[in-house]
């Protein structure tokens, strides 16, 4: 801080600043204390005032150099995901938004609030096939919740806020804000987050209808089959939805199931819970799914990978379906009671009517579904044949759970085989633990989604379980890791195969592997001390918790060369276009000829 | 339909909706009146493999900063709602309403109709053209330009009676709506 300035926040009376200082002040009145970006011609500018500012008052709003700009959103989302607050992107014009799309589209089919700032060029060349121009707010208009050319610097401060606004409330995502270079240049007047009047009339409902919510209650109170099947929209919904959620589960004795992106919701320790739901989900789950009598829905939106065939899906249940945003009710699934709002609020509500009724459910009643889980349960779907000699990847992801048990742990994935494996044999206490990329299924989301997320907490271990073809998409940011000393472990179950891709091609394709194998790996071990990283290998299930516990105790980022059987197919798994009741299990499906399982119809689907 | 066709991929899992007939919407939406929401309201339509019959536009209050786009589009009941949806969570939109099905929808079309023709198809062309309270705009000693209001039935109508009597061509403006009584729509 210069000794002759005075302190802004104190003093609101420099309130003319120019435009790439409104976009710093905003971050910072905004609470923003991690960027993710890279520098470039158009946001120069900007990049010069934070220069300033941290020069003022310290590394107040902190930025994360990142290798490339996929890096930036994927690292942004990691660190939104885990914290609940909106993660920030700062990109330069023309190459630098258009790598930044994958990851913005990623953050809107997971509904992840980003606030995404780009450059552009000057106002007067736009439109004119200037240096560094494309059409931005163009180009990503269909994969962001909102968008926004800035012409005016005097717009600047109070676009901000509203950004930030629309991309945390209601159904959270990704927001773009272009502006041009004169912008950042040209002087104009601040407003605060407080004193701004928004420009849209945006409200998203958050309370849910109460006769809609007595209908609910007296739906699960009267259900001899009820279950819960959550999602991501209660870990959008904050802690506070997660906690509530339990009160109500437990309540209610339902079992509860949840999807792949809502995880840590409810406990995974806890009796009540089934699993994940879903194409590979638990065998429990989904004949739970399946056969139940009432389903409520909480944020979670009916996806493919979940229905499976929808003539099929849950086909004797009255379903009821809390989602904040009101195009998921009925979009796939046709619901009897839908309600609108936000899971928080309306399972608050939920709550008191349930309490108000003072419905004690009926253990009597619920004991034959009890039993009939059970059973399912004994099934032990998830069951997979051991080895001595070669490491099962299911066997490194129940090592590495167990070794971790008890610690601050963050689990990232790629996308693949091991993503699955890492739903599966990885458990959750808590919510926001776990980030995945779920709607999108972009492969290279895990490594620097662990570097957001190891910035927001520096203390924590925080784990990528990945594939080798996947990590090698954004490898390049373990110079990010290395650079902010984020000690981030990449655990690498490397099968040689794209082993989705190969699973699907057996099963699918008649087993032509066409380009999945990977030839010429590189030597992640190297590749690691390369980077200036620890490299780790472990080739045998023996040496495998030692190796583990090696990883866990280096203090800086470490790749975990976790090399394991080459064929192994992920079960259970409903194939394309079948029934939740008609799922595969591994130990059955090597029985029969895995070829003729998916029938002509099934192969058509994705 | 989709289901039978082998070339759909998608709409294998959609099974669940089959025996819902397509019914016609026209989804009257004020908007902020900013750069490219006309653009994001019809991406929205391809993104999503809906349908547009026709497409009106226009800022309706400019003090306000608001436009009305009027969209006329098709599908089932679930189809139709979903659009609905989909088009309310744009933060650009103010407010949609479904003017085709709400008794107190109003919807207007202009349309300019060439027909060409001599002798008693020209006499009978404007007989029906005066039916129809149509206009001549325009007129050659073997042609007529009509000029012609009204919901578009009335305009399709207007178009199947002057096919056999020479209709060259029509230019249509796309439907226009408001609703009926005191209140703002
Ligand atoms: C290889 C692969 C395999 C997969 N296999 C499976 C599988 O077996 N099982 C599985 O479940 N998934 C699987 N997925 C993930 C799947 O593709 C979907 O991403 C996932 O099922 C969607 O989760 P969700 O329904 O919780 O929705 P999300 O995408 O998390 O959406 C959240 C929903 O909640 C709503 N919402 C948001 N915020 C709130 C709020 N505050 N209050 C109320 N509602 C809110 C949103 O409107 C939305 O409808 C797989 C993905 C990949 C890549
Ligand atoms: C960017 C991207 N490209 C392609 C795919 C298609 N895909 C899904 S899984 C997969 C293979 C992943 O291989 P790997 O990372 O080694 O994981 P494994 O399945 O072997 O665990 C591919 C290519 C994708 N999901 N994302």
């Amino acid at each position: 801080m210069s000794l002759q300035e005075p302190i802004t926040e104190t003093t609101p009376i420099t309130r003319t600043m120019t435009g790439a200082e409104i976009v710093v002040r905003a971050l910072i009145d905004q609470g923003v204390d991690t960027l993710f970006g890279y520098p470039g011609g158009a946001v120069l500018p900007i990049y010069d005032a934070l220069f300033q500012d941290n020069t003022e008052h310290g590394e107040r709003l902190r930025h994360i150099l990142v290798r490339h700009e996929q890096g930036a959103t994927h690292a942004a989302e990691g660190y939104a995901r885990s914290t609940g607050r909106p993660g920030v992107v700062l990109v330069t014009s023309g190459p630098g938004a258009t790598n930044a799309v994958t990851g913005i589209t990623d953050a809107l089919m997971d509904s992840i609030p980003l606030v995404v700032l780009t450059g552009q060029v000057p106002t007067h060349l736009i439109g004119s096939d200037a240096f560094q121009e494309c059409d931005t707010v163009g180009i990503t208009r269909s994969c962001t919740k909102h968008n926004v050319l800035v012409r005016d610097v005097n717009e600047l401060a109070r676009t901000i806020h509203e950004c930030f606004h629309i991309a945390r409330s209601g159904r959270p995502g990704p927001v773009l804000i272009d502006i041009p270079k004169d912008v950042q240049f040209a002087t104009g007047v601040y407003v605060g987050p407080d004193e701004v009047t928004f420009n849209h009339a945006y409200k998203p409902r958050t309370k849910g209808d109460a006769g809609k919510i007595a209908e609910a209650i007296e739906l699960i109170a009267n259900a001899k089959r009820p279950v819960f099947y959550s999602g991501g929209g209660v870990i959008n919904a904050g802690p506070r939805a997660s906690a509530l959620l339990r009160e109500l589960v437990r309540a209610t004795q339902a079992p509860i199931t949840s999807t792949l992106m809502g995880l840590g919701a409810y406990p995974a320790s806890d009796p009540q819970w089934l699993g994940m739901v879903g194409m590979h989900g638990a065998w429990e789950a989904n004949h739970a799914m399946h056969d139940c009598d009432v389903m409520i829905a909480v944020g979670a939106r009916f996806d493919d990978r979940v229905t499976g065939r929808l003539d099929a899906f849950s086909p004797g249940s009255k379903k009821i379906h809390i989602d904040v945003d009101p195009s998921s009710i009925n979009k796939v699934i046709k619901t009897d009671v839908g309600i609108i709002g936000d899971a928080g609020h309306v399972l608050e509500q939920m709550l008191a009517a349930w309490n108000a009724r003072k419905a004690t459910p009926d253990r009597a009643v619920l004991k034959p579904w009890w039993d009939q889980i059970e059973t399912w349960r004994a099934r032990n779907g998830f069951a997979y044949q051991p080895s001595q000699t070669t490491i099962k990847p299911q066997y490194a992801v129940q090592r590495l759970y167990e070794l971790t048990r008890g610690r601050d742990v963050y689990i990232t994935t790629e996308v693949g085989q091991h993503q699955m494996w890492a739903a599966q044999f990885f458990h959750f206490e808590e919510p926001n633990r776990w980030m995945t990329s779920g709607g999108l299924g972009t492969m290279g989301y895990g490594l620097p989604a662990a570097v957001g997320v190891q910035t927001a907490h520096p203390d924590a271990l925080v784990i990528d379980i990945a594939g080798e073809a996947s990590v090698q998409m954004t490898m390049q940011e373990m110079s990010t890791a290395v650079q902010f000393k984020l000690p981030i472990k990449i655990f690498i179950l490397n099968n040689e195969w794209m082993g989705m891709v190969r699973q699907w091609q057996q099963l699918l394709h008649g087993e032509r592997y066409s380009q999945s194998y990977s030839d010429s790996l590189p030597d992640f071990v190297k590749m690691a001390e390369a980077f200036g990283a620890t490299g780790i290998r472990a080739d045998t299930p023996d040496e495998l918790d030692a190796k583990i516990m090696q990883m866990i105790d280096t203090p800086g980022p470490v790749i975990f060369d976790c090399r394991v059987e080459k064929a192994e197919n992920c079960f259970p798994m409903i194939p394309s276009g079948k029934a939740h009741n008609d799922m595969l299990l591994g130990d059955a499906a090597a029985a029969v000829d895995i070829g003729t399982v998916i029938d002509e119809a099934g192969k058509r689907l994705v | 339909m989709a289901e039978d066709d082998p070339l759909q991929p998608a709409s294998a899992y959609d099974l669940s909706h089959v025996d819902e007939a397509d019914t016609r919407a026209t989804f009257s939406v004020l908007v902020d009146n900013e750069p490219g929401v006309l653009h994001r309201v019809v991406g929205m339509f391809s993104a999503r493999g809906y349908n547009i019959e026709s497409l009106t536009v226009a800022e309706t209050d400019r003090a306000a900063h608001t436009s009305r786009i009027t969209i006329v589009t098709r599908g089932a009941a679930h189809v139709l709602e979903q659009i609905r949806a989909q088009l309310e969570k744009m933060v650009q939109v103010r407010q949609v309403a479904d003017v085709a099905r709400d008794i107190r929808g109003v919807e207007r079309e202009l349309a300019l109709v060439k027909v060409r023709g001599d002798g008693e198809k020209r006499a009978e062309a404007l007989r029906i053209a005066d039916i129809f309270r149509a206009h001549v705009i325009d007129t050659t000693h073997e042609s007529f330009i009509f000029e012609l209001t009204g919901p578009p039935s009335k305009i399709d109508q207007f178009a199947d009676l002057m096919r056999p009597l020479g209709l060259v061509e029509m230019s249509r403006t796309g439907v226009l709506s408001i609703i009926r009584g005191k209140e703002r729509g």
